[in-house]
């Protein structure tokens, strides 16, 4: 049955994450331009009036973060997009939304860096989207969508995830999911209302106390008080909210540990490995933080090889490391500055023997 | 029988301010809460503090305040007002908040013509981190980093920010005052009073600039610090209504 709801659609990466953004209640949208992901932020202006939503073109990404902050401080579903560069200036917001425990949505559609780097699809921000990012001790919960579906997807679920922890979340994509169009079944999905009751939201101080929104705690004690319930709260998403898939794993012994684009990659490659005979299999991490570091280990069989591929020059490597805690089987290959991994190179490395980093 | 001609404002929460002897806050902050009791708005009024001396504001006042990062006041001010376009959303910042790192984001909320009200609290020196030169600071004015004076080559010039602001369309009333005498302070109470107003009455971006002292960091009296104002920082700050 085909109704409003229920739809196949043909769409690019960017435009379905917006999608998955309004279905979900998003109500508030702020964003400034940064190529790859400008069909995003060109898709919200205009589903934001479709829906009587608010769309704001900001002076600057980090007045863009600081009105996603404002919204949030209203208990209204925010979001803001932005790509690489643009992101290190929003991990000031980032930060603060973190230290002040609002709710809110940030997408980061990579591209290559360090500095301006280029427009190309690239997954160097790794580090920063899974350690915290700005100051503070804090973390992010970060998804990483492998196709236009699961930026639908994640998009739409990463809201429930925020009011939930009151928690920033990342949707951390590259320019190639971002421009890439996809059929995405959008079946089932509902509009939400505007999520769970935020009785600590600015609303005006009508028949209550009034509310204050801050981070800043100066008493002695206050803040490491403040920072230990964090990190009590960051247990708890590391315990509920670990996403991951395995791919033919199951008797692998060369696993490729990938996400997003270089996890569609590497997944062809398994099954050419496979076709010759070769027991390879994939893990791919879907939450980049908190990371499935035991469903990793697990795969581990005492000779198992891992090999991870990354659109970078080695960073998810280092938790795959942490995983295995084995650094002679633990192998990378990835390419940095907007290279993309060819396949015959992934299945050359993955050939490789043990023991040669 | 008991009179009272004088009271707390129900905006203002019964306690003792941190400001230093002679800052110009305490009284800013108490003609705000005058007005904004008067305007009959606390339940409906949401307040953003700036990073800098009133930085916790919101435990002087008894209404929704959120924190902001230094100068994006305006851009989580504008956040708030899109979402709750009825309720009363004004930023308090002071002159590093609002005129050097906030620069940005207080122009391009005042050219969108955001229907916001913002309290600019102008003392010429950045006060919480201990008194280094402000974009405010007026020339010769010595301050931790012009130890010999501001010098307008290698500082260069006051920024004069409501006259910048108020060149803009967006930008519905501008009102540069101060608090050095009752005067002045009656004349701030009325100036905050329309900037209220006009957002009350979906007129668009108000915003009121107020000249206050810094004893501490003017390395002054509380009494030569009004006189300052009085004699000098009106030479640069000339008073009055800039738009509206």
């Amino acid at each position: 049955m085909k109704t409003k709801n229920t739809e196949k659609i043909l769409i690019t990466g960017n435009e379905a994450c917006g999608e998955g953004a309004i279905r979900a209640g998003c109500k508030f949208y702020a964003g400034y331009p940064i190529t790859p992901q400008n069909e995003l932020t060109s898709y919200m202006s205009k589903r934001m009036d479709e829906v009587g939503g608010i769309f704001i073109q900001a002076e600057s990404e980090l007045a863009a973060i600081s009105m996603v902050f404002g919204a949030a401080v209203t208990g209204a579903r925010a979001i803001t997009t932005s790509s690489s560069p643009g992101i290190s200036l929003k991990q000031e917001g980032i930060s603060y939304l973190a230290g002040c425990e609002l709710p809110a949505v940030i997408v980061n559609i990579m591209r290559a860096g360090p500095g301006l780097g280029n427009i190309s699809p690239a997954q160097s921000d790794y580090f920063q989207a899974t350690r915290g990012g700005g100051h503070g001790d804090y973390r992010t919960i970060v998804l990483a969508p492998g196709s236009c579906q699961e930026m639908f997807d994640f998009t739409y679920a990463s809201f429930n995830l925020a009011d939930k922890y009151r928690n920033p979340v990342m949707i951390l994509g590259d320019g190639i999911l971002g421009q890439m169009m996809e059929p995405i079944q959008v079946a089932g999905y509902r509009p939400q209302a505007a999520g769970s009751k935020k009785p600590w939201a600015l609303t005006g101080c009508k028949g209550r106390k009034p509310n204050v929104i801050r981070s800043l705690l100066l008493k002695e004690g206050a803040l490491e008080e403040f920072n230990r319930k964090l990190e009590k709260k960051y247990s708890l998403i590391n315990k509920n909210e670990l996403r991951f898939e395995k791919y033919k794993t199951e008797d692998a012994k060369i696993v490729i540990v990938a996400y997003g684009t270089s996890s569609r990659i590497a997944r062809a490659c398994v099954n050419r490995l496979r076709n010759d005979k070769i027991k390879a299999g994939l893990f791919r991490p879907i939450s980049l933080w908190p990371f499935p570091y035991k469903a990793l280990k697990a795969l581990d069989k005492g000779k198992t090889r891992f090999l991870t591929v990354e659109m970078s020059a080695g960073q998810m490597l280092e938790d795959v490391r942490l995983a295995v805690q084995c650094d002679k089987r633990v192998r990378f290959y990835g390419r940095t500055g907007g290279g993309v991994p060819r396949e015959e190179d992934i299945i050359k490395e993955a050939c490789l023997p043990a023991g040669r980093l | 029988m008991e009179r009272i001609i004088f009271k707390k404002p129900d905006s203002m929460i019964d306690v003792v301010t941190h400001y230093c002897a002679g800052c110009g806050h305490g009284i800013v902050h108490r003609v705000v809460c005058e007005v904004i009791d008067e305007l009959k708005v606390r339940e409906k009024t949401i307040a953003v503090a700036p990073v800098g001396c009133a930085v916790i504001a919101y435990d002087y006042w008894n209404f929704d305040v959120t924190e902001a990062a230094h100068g994006r006041t305006p851009a989580v001010a504008t956040g708030i007002k899109r979402v709750l376009p009825e309720r009363i959303v004004f930023t308090y910042q002071g002159d590093g908040d609002l005129a050097a790192i906030g620069t940005a984001e207080i122009i391009h909320a005042a050219n969108r013509g955001e229907n916001i009200t913002v309290v600019f609290v102008n003392n010429g020196v950045y006060g919480m981190t201990g008194g280094q030169m402000a974009p405010t600071t007026i020339v010769d004015q010595k301050t931790t980093t012009t130890k010999k004076g501001r010098t307008v080559k290698r500082d260069g010039y006051p920024l004069k920010i409501s006259e910048m602001i108020a060149v803009l369309p967006g930008a519905r009333f501008v009102e540069r005052t101060s608090v050095h005498s009752p005067r002045e302070i009656l004349r701030t109470k009325k100036a905050i009073k329309k900037a209220f107003e006009i957002q009350i009455e979906n007129g668009g971006f108000s915003m009121v600039e107020i000249l206050s002292m810094c004893p501490t960091y003017w390395g002054m009296s509380p009494a030569e610090a009004t006189k300052r104002i009085a004699n000098e920082v009106v030479k640069t700050y000339p008073l009055g209504v800039l738009k509206g």
